[in-house]
C-alpha cells in the first residue's frame, strides 16, 4: 500500500474497517512521511513514533475484535500548546523548557479516548501569538505551497502557513497527518486554514473544554480541528467537543452527529453578506473569491441578504487590549520557580525578571507589555472595561443579524499566504491578518474557514462562515455546499518530500537547563 | 497615548522582564504605535453598554465545597528547576 497517508479520515476509517490495511501500516505510512518531509516543513517540534505505534497496536487488536471507537487508529497531530502527558510540552517557548505534563488535555484525552493515534506535538507560535508561526522558539513553519511565478513554474521562496496553528496547518496540508488539533484565540484555526488549503473551524466558546490548554486569552481561546475535508473536520470536532467539569466555562449542552447534518443541504438557508467586510484595500481577487461563494451558495439553493455589522473595524483594537490584557495574566506562572527555565539571578526578583527576559520572544514580550500597562492602576477604565463594553456592541451587531440570517459569509483573510519576514518588522500589520477572523472571537461565535479557490499566484484562498452561538451543525452544512462546488484543493507539487539540509527543527525551547535539579 | 522610556521600564518591571537599554528604546516606539493604534475606540460611545463578561448566557458552575483531589506532591514538583523533598528551592528572601 501506498500514499496511505494522502487519505481523508473519513476513507482511512472506512479502508481501516475493511481492513485494507492495519492502523499499525497507516501510522508507520505517516511516520515514514514526517520523516521524510519534517525537515523541510519544520511542522513537528517533537514526533512521537513510539507512542503512536503503541496506540495503533491497541487499535489493530480492538479493530480484530470488532470494538473499534470512533476514531480507531486514526493517526493526528497535536498543537503544541495541548498539554501531552509524559510528552514535551512548550507552546513552543523557551520559558517551558521540557516541560513534561502529568496530565493530558480534555480534548487530547477525548481524541486518544476515542482511539486516535498521535503521531506529535505541531509547531506553532510562541503562546499561539502570532499570524505566521514565525514566533515560534523551533523556528518557522514553512507552507508547502509555492507561488506560481510569470513562467508557471513554482518559486522557491518560502510562504508562511498561518499562525499560530501553523505547525497544524501544514502538516494537514502536506499529508503529514490525517488531522491536527489547533487553537484559536483571534483567528488562529481559520486563517492558516486559508493559507494552506485546509479545513480549520473554531467552534462557539465553551463548545471545547480549554482544560489542559497552555492559555493565552481564557475568555477568547477555544480548541478546534484543521482537517482536509469539511468532512474530517465534523468528525474531528464530534470528538474534541465535550462537556468538561474542570472547565467552568465548558457548556454543557449535547453535541451533534454533525456529520448527519453535511447531507442536508443548503436549501432555503438565508446567508448574510456584511457590507463592512467590504474593506479598504481588499485585493480584487479576494472580491472575486467573496462573490463566487455568494453565487455557489445561492445556486444551492441558500437566499442571500446584505446585512450590516457596524462595529467591525473595532474589533480588532479592542481586541488588542482584551487578549494582551488577559495575556499578561495568564503568562504571569512563569517565574522560574515551578516549571520550566530558570536563569538565577542575585535575588529572587531579579531571578523572575531574568527567566522571563530569556524565556519569552519578542512577540510575548510587546504582548505581556501592552496587557501590563492597560491593566496598570488608572487605566483599567480606560482600556480593558472600554474594550470589554466594545465587546458588547460586537456581540449585539450579530445578534440582530440572527434575526433575519442563519449564517454570515465572509473571506477569512484579506490577503493570501505571505513570504517569510514580509510583516514581521510591524506588528500592526501582522495583527491586520486577523481583521476578519477576530470578530467572531470577540463575540464568542462559531467560525470555519473553508478552501475556495487560488490566488493569482496559485496559493490557497478561504472562505469564512459564521454561525449562531452551538449550531456548528449549519456551518458544516454551509461549508460542504463551498467545498462541493470548489472543489477540494491540494498541493500540487510535493517539493519537500526528502530534503535533508534544510533547518531541521532544533529543540531550541530544550537547551541547556540552567540550576541544577535536585530529586 | 506616547509612551516615554521611564514608563516601558516601569512597565517592565511590573510585568518583571528583564529588558536591554537597546530593547526599551525600540518597545517605547512599538508600544507607543498600538497604544495610539488602539486608541480609534474613544470614537465609539459606551456611556450606556454595559461590559461584556460572558458569551452565553449560563449560570457559573458550583460544586461541593469537598477536598476531591490531591497527594499527588510528586507530580506538582515533577517539572521545577530546583527542588528539595516536596519544596520548591528559591534564592533566600529574607535576611
Amino acid at each position: 500500500m501506498t500514499d496511505l497517508n494522502k487519505l481523508t479520515i473519513a476513507e482511512a476509517r472506512e479502508g481501516l474497517r475493511k481492513k485494507e490495511y492495519s492502523a499499525t501500516e497507516l501510522t508507520q505510512a505517516f511516520l515514514k512521511a514526517i520523516e521524510a518531509s519534517n525537515a523541510a516543513l519544520n511542522a513537528y517540534v517533537l514526533p512521537t513514533p513510539e507512542l503512536a505505534l503503541k496506540q495503533a497496536k491497541e487499535s489493530d487488536k480492538r479493530l480484530k475484535a470488532g470494538e473499534a471507537r470512533p476514531l480507531e487508529g486514526l493517526p493526528l497531530g497535536n498543537k503544541d500548546l495541548f498539554c501531552t502527558f509524559g510528552q514535551r510540552t512548550t507552546a513552543c517557548s523557551r520559558i517551558l523548557d521540557d516541560f513534561q505534563p502529568t496530565y493530558e488535555s480534555t480534548v487530547g484525552a477525548n481524541l486518544w479516548n476515542a482511539g486516535a493515534v498521535m503521531l506529535g506535538k505541531l509547531n506553532c507560535d510562541e503562546f499561539a501569538m502570532g499570524s505566521s508561526n514565525e514566533t515560534s522558539a523551533f523556528g518557522p513553519v514553512v507552507n508547502p505551497w509555492r507561488r506560481k511565478g510569470k513562467d508557471g513554474k513554482r518559486q522557491s521562496d518560502k510562504l508562511v502557513p498561518g499562525g499560530s496553528s501553523g505547525g497544524s496547518s501544514a502538516a494537514v496540508a502536506a499529508d503529514l497527518c490525517l488531522a491536527a488539533t489547533a487553537t484559536d484565540t483571534g483567528g488562529s484555526i481559520r486563517q492558516p486554514a486559508a493559507l494552506t488549503g485546509t479545513v480549520g473551524i473554531k467552534p462557539t466558546y465553551g463548545r471545547c473544554s480549554r482544560w489542559g490548554i497552555v492559555a493565552f486569552a481564557s475568555s477568547l481561546d477555544q480548541a478546534g480541528p484543521l482537517a482536509k475535508t469539511v468532512r474530517d473536520a465534523a468528525i474531528m470536532l464530534k470528538a474534541m467537543a465535550s462537556h468538561d467539569p474542570k472547565d467552568s466555562t465548558s457548556v454543557d449542552t449535547p453535541v451533534p452527529d454533525y456529520e448527519v447534518a453535511l447531507g442536508r443541504g443548503v436549501k432555503g438557508l438565508r446567508v448574510g453578506v456584511p457590507k463592512e467586510y467590504r474593506v479598504e484595500g481588499m485585493s480584487p481577487e479576494i472580491e472575486k473569491l467573496w462573490a463566487e461563494g455568494i453565487a455557489w451558495l445561492r445556486a444551492a439553493g441558500a437566499s442571500i441578504h446584505d446585512i450590516s455589522l457596524p462595529h467591525t473595524k473595532y474589533a480588532l483594537p479592542a481586541y488588542y487590549i482584551v487578549a494582551p490584557a488577559e495575556a499578561s495574566s495568564n503568562l504571569a506562572r512563569y517565574d522560574g520557580v515551578r516549571y520550566g527555565l530558570r536563569v538565577p539571578g542575585k535575588d529572587l526578583i531579579d531571578t523572575y525578571e531574568a527567566t522571563r527576559g530569556a524565556g519569552f520572544g519578542p512577540e510575548v514580550r510587546r504582548r505581556i507589555l501592552i496587557g501590563t500597562y492597560v491593566l496598570s492602576a488608572g487605566y483599567y477604565d480606560a482600556y480593558y472595561l472600554k474594550a470589554q463594553k466594545v465587546r458588547t456592541l460586537i456581540k449585539r451587531d450579530f445578534d440582530e443579524a440572527w434575526k433575519s440570517v442563519d449564517v454570515v459569509l465572509t473571506p477569512t483573510t484579506p490577503t493570501p499566504a505571505f513570504a517569510f519576514g514580509e510583516k514581521l518588522g510591524d506588528p500592526i500589520a501582522m495583527y491586520l491578518e486577523d481583521i476578519f477572523t477576530v470578530t467572531v472571537n470577540m463575540a464568542g461565535l462559531p467560525g470555519i474557514s473553508v478552501p475556495a479557490g487560488l490566488s493569482t499566484e496559485g496559493t490557497p484562498l478561504g472562505l469564512q462562515l459564521i454561525g449562531k452561538p452551538f449550531d456548528e451543525a449549519t456551518l458544516f452544512r454551509a461549508a460542504q455546499a463551498i467545498e462541493d462546488a470548489a472543489g477540494r484543493i491540494s498541493v500540487p507539487e510535493r517539493w519537500w518530500e526528502g530534503i535533508k539540509t534544510s533547518a531541521p527543527a532544533k529543540p531550541a525551547a530544550a537547551k541547556k537547563k540552567s540550576g541544577s535539579k535536585k530529586k | 497615548m506616547q509612551v516615554d522610556e521611564a514608563t516601558v521600564r516601569r512597565i517592565a518591571r511590573l510585568a518583571r522582564i528583564k529588558i536591554t537599554e537597546a530593547e526599551a528604546k525600540g518597545l517605547v516606539k512599538e508600544l507607543s504605535g498600538i497604544l495610539n493604534w488602539v486608541e480609534q475606540l474613544d470614537e465609539v460611545d459606551t456611556s450606556a453598554i454595559e461590559p461584556m463578561t460572558r458569551v452565553v448566557p449560563i449560570e457559573l458552575k458550583k460544586r461541593e465545597d469537598v477536598v476531591n483531589d490531591g497527594e499527588i506532591a510528586n507530580d506538582i514538583v515533577k517539572n521545577a528547576p530546583m527542588v528539595e523533598d516536596h519544596f520548591f528551592v528559591v534564592p533566600k528572601v529574607v535576611e
